[in-house]
């Protein structure tokens, strides 16, 4: 399977042409880049581990990228993120957020059912990679 | 002691008839306070009543007043509880129709109830012989009553959150036929459309509890189709169950089970009314609940221009009573809506200080103070090969709908959901890449369904459809031309 998180998962994994446009589309908008890694990608693990923090700023595109290449090159087989922030008022939070890397292999998550009262089902959402210890999981 | 202009007391309470505008509704040099709230209503005076006596009459009537003079008026102080008419208008290219402005204030409404504003400012006056039809147009909330309310249970950008979706619309599709399908076939169509790359599946407003499908049991079935569709793609997904009912007791009672299945969404119908509506959204706020309001019934009263309510109104009720989805039009769907209009609903539903804007109807600046953004829906005939245009005219912080637009995929409803995703992801990335994507839009597309079959076939299947009618309710001010030099 393919985890479909973020905001250009059902497109071809991107360039690193495109990858850099988009992070200059973050740019131009003023809001700070930052790069994610996990592999726990169940989708309410809302905190993967940051690449150093938030690049507040870092204006150029060519420096974010070289993060982005050095978070790769250390998390081959994890998956990695990039996310933007827009700290503008009203809004404050994430603008955009897309995957840059991934596993080789995405064995994906099982569902598990516990039957409870009345035909109602309690569920669980299980990732199979975290059955191993984080850091030997994919 | 109030004054009362060109009468005396005396004649001012002198038993029998006077006209309106001299009982104190027309106060031309009247300047509203910041606490005011202020009503602009369109105003049709019946043959031979003057335009300046027929928007008094509406002041009074939606106020203090009745129809003859009461001595019980001096038993307060009634200057204060009358609303006061201090502009009149003749409204652009429509003879015999004016704007007038009233103003209140705020000591005449009760604290955080739409009812009760509404009572007042909708009541008794829509009826009024005077005048042969009234609409309102537009309202400005001072803060002071704002802060009354609670605004959405949770907000466009706590729902992105809660969802881990960003950057762009999100997409939903409702279940279709709308009726007759059984809660297991119903789910069928959860799961399909949710595998396939949409985000939230919904009842649609006439879904309820009918004999062929029982609200518990489609519960039940839908939310089994929510959690597979997470777990074979890793997303948070979720399916507005509707719990709107014939009684309050029974709406909690389903919005309780539906906590208790985890979903992450509940809808209602704007038909359950304004205190239902407040209801609901306390207890969604109360329980982590995305609140998603179905606009049923609003053309009845909202669509035709010369009387009613304009729907900007409506929008600006619902984020004060609470909701976090409400449908505000496609411009280029099957339902009406003009870009200028549905650019102000939108407007009005996302932003925090909001300046006046005659084309787009907002006749008001208005400030929101910070209260929760209420995300607009655009549903009803849309489809993917429109996306460059819903993205140019909607914006990012929308839930775009694609019903017939995925389950009457030819492959599929999992293949329609994933042509919309595609699409929706193509252009996104167009558009942040600096591509001028209105105009190159097609051919985006067309470029995405080279590697993307489901798009290829939604692009060919539906490529003709479009719904070019002319809109009723339209904009009374036109942006003059800039003169070429």
């Amino acid at each position: 399977m393919k985890i479909t998180q973020g905001t250009f998962s059902f497109l071809p994994d991107l360039t690193d042409e495109q990858i850099r446009a988009q992070i200059d589309y973050c740019l131009r908008n003023g809001w700070a880049l930052n790069v994610e890694f996990t592999d726990d990608p169940h989708p309410r693990n809302t905190y993967w581990e940051m690449w150093g923090l938030p690049m507040f700023d870092l204006k150029d595109a060519a420096g974010v990228m070289l993060e982005v290449n050095a978070c790769r090159k250390a998390y081959p087989n994890h998956y990695v993120k990039v996310n933007a922030y827009d700290s503008t008022k009203g809004r404050e939070t994430v603008a955009i957020s897309f995957i840059v890397n991934r596993p080789k292999k995405e064995p994906g998550f099982g569902l598990v059912r516990q039957e409870a009262p009345g035909r109602t089902i309690r569920y669980t959402i299980h990732s199979y990679a975290t059955d191993k210890p984080e850091g030997d999981r994919y | 002691m109030a004054k009362d202009k060109s009468l005396t007391q005396k004649e001012r309470y002198k038993s029998g008839v006077i006209p309106y505008a001299k009982m104190g509704y027309w106060e031309p040099n009247c300047v509203p306070k910041d606490t005011d709230i202020i009503a602009l209503f369109r105003v049709t005076p019946q043959e031979g009543v003057d335009p300046i006596e027929a928007s008094a009459a509406v002041a009074g009537e939606s106020s203090t007043a009745t129809w003859t003079v009461v001595w019980t008026d001096r038993l307060t102080a009634c200057d204060v509880y009358r609303a006061k008419c201090y502009r009149v208008d003749p409204v652009p290219n429509a003879p015999g129709q004016y704007f007038a402005y009233i103003t209140y204030d705020l000591d005449l409404f009760e604290e955080g109830s739409i009812a009760n504003l509404t009572a007042s400012i909708i009541g008794n006056v829509f009826g009024f012989k005077a005048v042969k039809a009234l609409r309102l147009e537009d309202m400005r909330i001072p803060i002071a009553y704002l802060k009354t309310f609670q605004g959405p249970a949770t907000g466009v950008v706590v729902e992105r959150e809660r969802m881990d979706k960003f950057g762009r619309p999100l997409l939903g599709a409702t279940t279709k036929p709308k009726l007759g399908l059984s809660s297991r076939n119903y789910g069928r169509v959860v799961y399909e459309a949710l595998k396939g790359g949409l985000d939230f599946t919904k009842d649609d407003e006439n879904i309820n509890s009918q004999p062929f499908m029982r609200w518990r049991d489609r519960f039940l079935y839908c939310m089994e189709g929510v959690n597979r569709a997470a777990a074979s793609t890793g997303e948070v997904k979720g399916h507005y169950l509707n719990v709107t009912a014939g009684t309050m007791e029974e709406m909690y009672e389903r919005a309780a089970f539906a906590k208790e299945l985890g979903s992450i969404i509940i809808m209602i119908d704007l038909v359950v009314g304004y205190t239902a509506i407040q209801s609901m959204a306390k207890w969604a706020r109360a329980n982590d609940m995305i609140l998603h309001l179905h606009r049923a019934g609003n053309s009845t009263y909202s669509r035709q221009k010369n009387h009613g309510m304009n729907f900007r109104v409506i929008c600006k009720w619902m984020r004060m009573a609470g909701v976090d989805h409400i449908h505000a039009g496609t411009v280029v769907g099957k339902l009406e809506g003009d870009p200028n209009m549905i650019a102000g609903f939108y407007k009005t539903l996302l932003s925090d200080k909001l300046p006046a804007n005659l084309e787009q109807g907002l006749f008001f600046e208005q400030d929101w103070a910070s209260m929760r953004k209420c995300m607009p829906v655009a549903s009803g005939g849309i489809h993917a090969g429109q996306m460059h245009q819903l993205l140019h005219y909607l914006g990012e912080d929308v839930v775009l709908q694609f019903g017939g637009g995925t389950i009457g995929h030819p492959q599929g409803i999992q293949a329609g959901a994933t042509a919309n995703r595609v699409a929706l992801e193509t252009m996104i990335m167009a558009r942040n890449e600096g591509r001028d994507y209105l105009r190159e839009g097609p051919e985006i597309l067309e470029k995405a369904a080279r590697w993307c079959g489901p798009l290829r076939q939604a692009l060919e299947i539906w490529k003709d459809i479009s719904f070019n009618y002319e809109s009723t309710d339209t904009a009374d001010f036109v942006a003059t031309p800039t003169p070429v030099a």
